[in-house]
């Protein structure tokens, strides 16, 4: 008993430096603390991202062993005219989503913010965004019904003549943008409200004092300071914008005639109703590609962790 | 005295100028929550109408031919041949097992997700251990994947464990851990004083006994902000529900409303039957809200400060 009490000590000091942050008698109740977290990150997120990569390079329809091919899929994926259509496709319903969307939201917020501070108004505002996107989605496709829906029929009271809405190719993708618009610009103008409370009140005593007008004032204090959390707005609903699939399953499938088939409809077609995994995959890291670029950018350019706030 | 009157006058501009704004302002958002509660009002009405009523009068305010028959039938109270009469496919909704699973589903979620993620940010955030920055920066990256890079890969995980149409099949991606949800409570637990559990350590309290009993409980609002994000994130998702849980046994509402949506008959759409399950399949999450109320809003205003 006494001479295995006694050899401990030794052994310990015989340990090599780095081994000793190792045994130190937190580290392993640390490790015990953050091992669940690491299965899960491991196994749903490290692992599955390098080998969505790994899977792009081959050809493979889950049955059989997947055939390495190295970068066939995406010489085939850019000389597909479908997938260059699903980008400008997407391109398009982001042009029409985001700056309409992010307008409404900063609107919205600095109505809230000078009027009122009711819980209430905010929380029908932000009603949209706690229904799912399915719901949203049926919800709009029945008032958008073309013969039926009630928009037509409020059109009509103005003499204007019934609209196919999503049925049409010109229209569709204008609905579907509408549609996401209605359920993202109460949340959006949520998250700016936010930012625009941490704006001290004595910056626009400040500047009426000065004799600037409201115009003057929003474009001269409100956006600068705003910055931070415009920024964070844009970069996640672009990101979130880009992977539109909710509303369009529900809506139109990708028609009519494609005019809705977005990049993430097309990966999903060639992924599960095709099963062409490796060549879907390949559609995937592209589109990864271009959201970090666009990200990147998007940082870079509006210098997001600023704020003039001095 | 010119200068007085002319100061005058200016004011008075000013305030009529701004009133006339604030008129303007007023008008704008009441116009905001009209166009955000109409389309609610118009499903319930849609759903409490009668199908022939509904056709010969779209565009009455009232429920055209008000009836609750439209719930009975999502509710799979009527026999499918009345069903079918009604206008609807005959096949019912099933709504309180689809309701059943999106419970057993958000639940789980939440509660695994919250838990094993304060763990890991305790860790992250109080203890000292090798690698630490490095596996916190790999979180912090996991962060920035769009869910489409995962999507399939994860799709085939899941089907090669064989755990396709199954509750850990859906869950399992989100029930160990968010990226979001490590990193949001690590900044919080930062900011917790340490001397509570400096002194508990003294006492001789285990770790676990610390974060359990010490650290949780004044965790509250942080916890509940993230409980609700990750509930409506959870309660609404369709994807990834739509690829693992095909299966009556284990399909959530989300997933039940498209497929009631593609089995309506072409040409005549179902409509009251889609927008009593609509309204249904709502209900739950604007109770939550309503109950939650002034918290709820606030935690969502939080969720732009990743």
């Amino acid at each position: 008993m006494s001479n295995s009490a006694n050899a401990l000590p030794i052994q310990r000091t015989q340990r090599p430096a780095w081994l000793k942050g190792w045994l130190a008698g937190e580290t392993w109740l640390a490790w015990l603390f953050i091992l669940p977290s690491l299965i899960g990150f491991t196994a749903f997120y490290a692992v599955p991202a390098v080998r969505g990569v790994f899977i792009s390079f081959t050809n493979w329809d889950l049955l059989s062993t997947p055939k390495v091919v190295g970068i066939a899929n995406y010489q085939k994926l850019l000389r597909d005219p479908q997938f260059w259509q699903a980008l400008r496709v997407t391109l398009y319903y982001v042009l029409l989503n985001i700056p309409l969307q992010t307008a409404l939201a900063v609107g919205l917020a600095v109505l809230m913010d000078r009027l009122t501070q009711s819980i209430v108004v905010r929380g029908v505002l932000v009603l949209p965004w706690l229904i799912p996107n399915v719901v949203v989605a049926l919800l709009w496709l029945w008032m958008l019904d073309p013969q039926l829906g009630v928009v037509n029929q409020i059109l009509g009271v103005f003499g204007i003549s019934r609209q196919p809405f999503l049925g049409s190719v010109s229209q569709a993708m204008p609905s579907v943008a509408w549609i996401n618009i209605w359920r993202h610009a109460g949340y959006t103008a949520l998250l700016i409200f936010a930012g625009l409370q941490t704006i001290p009140k004595d910056v626009y005593e400040a500047a009426a004092i000065d004799g600037a007008t409201e115009r003057r004032m929003f474009w001269s204090i409100t956006i600068p300071l705003l910055r931070p959390v415009l920024v964070f707005v844009l970069v996640t609903t672009v990101i979130g914008s880009f992977q539109i699939f909710d509303t369009i399953a529900i809506t139109t499938k990708g028609g009519p005639v494609n005019a809705t088939r977005v990049i993430f409809w097309y990966i999903y077609e060639f992924a599960f109703s095709r099963f062409q995994m490796g060549y879907a995959m390949a559609a995937a890291v592209i589109l990864f590609l271009i959201l970090i670029t666009i990200t990147l950018v998007q940082m870079r350019y509006l210098r997001s962790g600023e704020s003039d706030l001095a | 005295m010119a200068t007085n009157a002319s100061a005058l006058t200016l004011v008075g501009q000013r305030r009529k100028r701004v009133s006339i704004g604030r008129v303007l302002a007023w008008a704008g958002l009441l116009l905001a929550i009209v166009v955000v509660l109409v389309p609610f009002y118009w499903v319930v009405r849609t759903a409490l109408a009668t199908k022939v009523e509904l056709y010969a009068n779209p565009s009455q305010i009232t429920p055209p031919g008000f009836t609750f028959s439209n719930f009975a039938r999502v509710l799979g109270q009527v026999s499918a041949a009345d069903a079918i009469a009604a206008g609807g496919s005959g096949q019912a909704l099933h709504f309180w097992l689809y309701l059943r699973n999106s419970v057993i589903v958000t639940a789980l979620t939440v509660v695994g997700q919250l838990f094993f993620s304060a763990l890991a940010a305790y860790a992250f955030a109080r203890l000292n251990f090798p690698l630490r920055d490095k596996v916190f920066f790999l979180y912090i990256i996991a962060l920035m994947i769009p869910g489409i890079v995962t999507l399939i890969p994860n799709y085939i995980l899941i089907r090669s464990l064989g755990w396709l149409d199954t509750f850990q099949g859906i869950v399992a991606p989100a029930f160990l851990m968010s990226p979001f949800a490590v990193f949001f409570l690590r900044q919080f637990f930062l900011g917790i004083n340490r001397e509570v559990e400096e002194a508990a350590k003294l006492d001789g309290a285990s770790l676990f006994g610390i974060f359990w009993r010490l650290v949780i409980p004044i965790s509250g609002p942080p916890l509940a902000t993230l409980g609700i994000l990750t509930w409506i994130g959870t309660w609404n998702d369709y994807l990834w529900p739509l690829l693992i849980g095909k299966d009556e046994s284990v399909r959530v509402l989300t997933v039940a409303l498209g497929v009631f949506r593609s089995q309506t008959p072409q040409g005549a759409p179902d409509w009251g039957g889609l927008m009593a399950g609509a309204v249904l399949s709502i209900l739950p999450s604007i109770a939550l809200f309503l109950i939650l109320g002034r918290k709820a809003i606030n935690s969502i205003q939080f969720s732009g400060y990743k």
